[in-house]
């Protein structure tokens, strides 16, 4: 079967003050039915830009997409009317966990009526775009699926925290919300930006187990992005790395952990212990987005670089069973084979 | 001086800051050159009863009032007054505020409290009605407005400076020269105030529109200077018996007195997205 | 609870508030003397009549002993003799606030209606030329001196046009007083005819005193709408597809007024400011005109009550206007 979310040569640019930033460079990815992949990177590699880029909501006013497709179950959301997008396909077959769960509730409203709203819109017994009404039997058959649901994301007290304004539950508790928002409408992908970033390091543990679980009993996938190589460790089946707009590498987390193929990855890897400064151990710096670095965009800093690398950027190709690398000059994977 | 420039260049980039610059300029040398820009210069002394309300002409660009006199020369010559009296009302309160809000700022004892307890008194009442009743009492003359102005507008630069200096307070380095011994006026005076002049001259700028407003306000209900004094509010309520057919007469010190009003508060709101980028104006956001 | 206990703070604070205000008011106007009893007088007055009117409003004793009676005067709800209409100046003020408070409510009430829409389109439709416009009017709003656009209102709509009354409150005797305001004492009486006149009436000093007002009111929506729009809560349910028209006018208008309430109080200030110009120019019978009639009789013991009624009035409404802040956000609760 195909996968449920194909992106090819999908090429992005912002408009800024200073020129266009070219942010997303072709980049291919996908994922597959029931999968959780993880979109790693440092910050300002576009992988927040590509969680976007599906969900529909790039800025309007400065982003452009040039090139590409995006495939999810067969339609191509970039030649969609966005109209459509936002009715049939945001939150309800792609639904969003954001980052900062803090802020990412209007803070002068009850939970609650948050979450009606939301089921008025998106619940899986609404028509697409049949909000303006909201009748009676499925406002009720709706609210024992939130209060269920809510119980099944291990929230106390499901009907009290409903009453209660977004200020008054913990951190945990409203990534927990959120992450029972995004379940709520039975989507198919759920694509989830650095769910945990915000959060005190004991409850991100619970949370990621949490979303683990529940997209396994549900078969849903998900994108989950984050800059930090232990938290997809302990979630993802298969990880892909980004690099300065450009996919780097995409391995089944096993393989990915065990032997990276790319040698910005495995220089990741191996800086993996000085978790507090995320992915800094390698000397030189992240590349301007404005004027990029030509070929593979990681040469400047590569150890292993030739005259091919900064000439053009390296084609696909597969270092194993759905390992798929873009580099001229792969790491041997000698010894990890051999142990 | 490259500050200086920098602020000129920014200001140069926002058009409608440029614009109010340009309109404050302009009020200025219309103020010092009126006696040679004005058509009839003698008219703010003289009069001419048989030319009394004659429309707007080339010979009278705004037509004369009732006295005869040139309306587009006394408008002149009422930019003069305008300036005065703003410029030394601002001047005053910033001269009593400033230091207000800096003892009470710096000192945390009931001094400081009750400083802020008599300018809480002051902004407790809309600025006009304090205004109109101090002027009353006082009499109508430019000096009055002054001294009207200025006692319901310092505590605004009070309040502003206290604040300002209670946060200024809190700064690493304002603590470390306090914990070297430097004396209060020390402190306040080359730590605190520079820390706190771009927010002054923001708030002053804009403040000038206001006070500009208030002071025709005082003019048209008779508490500014007397008559025949051009002063542009007094006009206002002299045109008011001769409408609606000397409209001219009405109009043109309204306008003028908008032209200005409009220019300090395009300048100001420029001035503030440079100098005080904490209160921008979202528009940029 | 945290709420209330500020409140109830600022409730305690009325009174001193009230009583610095005379204090310095008292002060400034006794220091400088104008000398009103020569003006009552009259230049014919001779020296033991002059005495004699001196010792009746009690201005020939010292400073303090003066305002200490005031004081005394005003706890109990004597603001003294007016000068010049010879009835008691409490009287006159209570007489005449009804008509002033009905003018604000109304151009409130229409500053609102008109500048949270605008407000809205501006921030929704930013840099448009919709939003240029209305930005060329808010600026424009509060650069105009209130009396003269009462003039030229007067002058193109009442003179030249003669769609609206010139001046007054209301034709006739208007209905019996039961609030004062003319517009619900009239339609509670089912007196059209008179509720009509005193619409008609209303309407150039309402928009008058609106027009800087509505300004503000704009000027904050816009701000407050592009925060919100700006914020994650509303990119969150964007990216769930929750329609962008539900999210502006339910979600981010919400919590836009949160902040164009809690400037309400200066915008009430400024409005009243304003109606004392106003009320002169329309010959509106409320407070304003008393104060600038009593101006031009040098009457400042009616002054002096005025300016006092006026801080009250200003300080309950900003009082208000926390309290209702506090009910309208449930962050400041609790």
């Amino acid at each position: 079967m195909a996968d449920l979310l194909t992106v090819a040569d999908l090429e992005v640019g912002f408009q800024t003050d200073s020129g266009l930033a070219r942010v997303l460079d072709r980049v291919n990815f996908h994922v597959g039915r029931g999968e959780i992949v993880g979109l790693v990177g440092e910050s300002g590699c576009g992988k927040t830009t590509l969680a976007r880029a599906i969900l529909g909501v790039l800025p309007a006013n400065s982003a452009r997409i040039s090139s590409g497709v995006i495939d999810f179950d067969g339609r191509n959301l970039l030649a969609e009317d966005p109209q459509d997008l936002a009715t049939e396909v945001r939150g309800r077959l792609i639904t969003f966990v954001p980052q900062d769960p803090f802020s990412s509730f209007n803070p002068v409203f009850t939970i609650g009526a948050q979450i009606d709203e939301l089921m008025k819109w998106k619940s899986p017994d609404a028509e697409p775009g049949s909000g303006r009404r909201y009748p009676r039997t499925r406002r009720r058959s709706d609210r024992a699926r939130v209060v269920e649901l809510l119980r099944t994301v291990q929230l106390p007290d499901p009907e009290g925290i409903l009453k209660k304004y977004p200020h008054e539950v913990s951190g945990g508790q409203r990534q927990r919300l959120m992450i029972a928002m995004a379940l709520l409408p039975e989507p198919q992908l759920i694509i989830a930006d650095e769910p945990t970033t915000a959060l005190d390091v004991t409850i991100q543990a619970q949370i990621l187990k949490l979303l683990k679980r529940l997209a396994a009993e549900r078969r849903v996938s998900v994108l989950f992005t984050t800059h930090d190589l232990g938290t997809a460790y302990e979630i993802c089946d298969r990880v892909t790395v980004m690099y300065a707009g450009q996919e780097v590498e995409s391995a089944p987390s096993d393989d990915f952990f065990a032997a990276p193929r790319h040698p910005y990855t495995k220089r990741l890897l191996e800086s993996l212990p000085s978790r507090e400064h995320g992915i800094s151990g390698i000397p030189g710096q992240i590349p301007a987005l404005i004027d990029p670095p030509s070929g593979c965009r990681f040469h400047p800093r590569c150890t292993s670089v030739s005259a091919r690398c900064a000439a053009a950027r390296p084609d696909v190709s597969e270092a194993g069973p759905d390992h798929l690398i873009r580099c001229h000059h792969p790491v041997e994977a000698a010894r990890e084979a051999a142990s | 001086m490259e500050t200086a420039r920098f602020l000129l260049r920014k200001l140069a980039a926002d058009r409608t800051a440029a614009l109010g610059a340009l309109i404050i300029v302009l009020l200025v040398v219309v103020a010092i050159a009126a006696p040679v820009l004005s058509t009839h210069p003698q008219d703010i002394s003289e009069f001419n009863p048989p030319g009394r309300l004659q429309p707007p002409s080339a010979e009278h660009f705004f037509g004369t009032d009732r006295m005869g006199s040139d309306v587009y020369s006394r408008i002149l010559f009422g930019a003069r007054i305008t300036i005065t009296i703003a410029v030394i009302a601002i001047g005053v309160s910033v001269l009593i505020g400033v230091p207000v809000g800096l003892v009470a700022g710096y000192y945390r004892n009931w001094v400081s409290d009750a400083l802020m307890r008599i300018s809480d008194i002051f902004l407790a009442v809309p600025q006009i009605v304090l205004a109109i009743a101090i002027a009353q009492t006082l009499g109508p003359s430019i000096e009055n407005v002054i001294l009207a102005l200025s006692a319901t507008y310092w505590p605004f630069w009070a309040r502003l400076v206290y604040a300002e200096t209670r946060s200024a307070l809190n700064e690493t380095y304002v603590e470390a020269s306090i914990a070297l011994g430097a004396s209060p006026g020390r402190i306040m005076l080359l730590h605190v105030l520079p820390n706190i002049s771009s927010s002054l001259i923001v708030r002053t700028t804009i403040g000038m529109g206001g006070t500009i407003l208030t002071a025709a306000t005082l003019g048209f209900l008779g508490l500014g200077p007397p008559a025949p004094s051009p002063e542009w509010g007094r006009t206002i309520a002299e045109s008011r018996e001769f409408l609606p057919e000397a409209w001219w007469y009405a109009t043109a010190p309204g306008l003028a007195i908008f032209l200005v009003v409009m220019g300090f508060n395009l300048f100001g709101d420029g001035l503030r997205d440079i100098l005080d980028p904490r209160t921008r104006r979202s528009s940029d956001g | 609870m945290r709420e209330l206990v500020l409140t109830l703070n600022r409730l305690l604070w009325l009174a001193p508030t009230l009583l610095g205000l005379l204090a310095i008011t008292f002060t400034i106007s006794h220091v400088i003397p104008a000398d009103p009893i020569a003006f009552i007088a009259g230049d014919n007055a001779s020296a033991e009549q002059i005495a004699a009117l001196k010792a009746k409003f009690g201005v020939d004793k010292p400073i303090p002993v003066q305002l200490w009676n005031y004081v005394i005067g005003v706890a109990q709800g004597d603001f003294g003799v007016s000068l010049y209409t010879q009835r008691p100046i409490a009287d006159d003020l209570v007489s005449r606030l009804p008509a002033t408070l009905e003018l604000a409510f109304v151009s409130i009430l229409l500053s609102a209606l008109v500048g949270i829409p605008l407000g809205v389109l501006a921030a929704v439709d930013r840099n448009s030329w919709l939003d240029h416009a209305l930005r060329v009017f808010t600026v424009s709003g509060l650069a105009i001196a209130a009396f003269w656009l009462a003039i030229l209102f007067q002058l193109l709509f009442a003179m030249e046009w003669g769609v609206t009354p010139l001046q007054g409150r209301i034709d006739g005797w208007g209905p019996d007083p039961v609030t004062g305001f003319f517009l619900i004492d009239s339609a509670w009486a089912g007196d059209w005819e008179a509720f009509r006149s005193a619409a008609h009436h209303m309407v150039l000093p309402a928009v008058t005193l609106a027009f800087p007002a509505m300004a503000t009111v704009m000027r904050f929506t816009r701000a407050g709408v592009l925060d919100a729009i700006n914020s994650n809560y509303v990119d969150y349910q964007n990216a769930m597809g929750v329609p962008r028209r539900v999210v502006i006018w339910r979600y981010v208008l919400r919590n836009a007024l949160i902040g164009t309430v809690t400037q309400l109080g200066l915008i009430f200030g400024n409005l009243i400011a304003n109606a004392v110009v106003v009320e002169a120019v329309f010959d509106w019978p409320g407070l304003g005109l008393y104060a600038v009639n009593s101006i031009l009789q040098s009457d400042y013991n009616a002054i002096m009550g005025f300016t006092l009624i006026m801080g009250a009035v200003f300080i309950i409404a900003n009082l208000t206007v926390d309290i209702v802040h506090g009910l309208i956000d449930p962050r400041e609760a609790g």
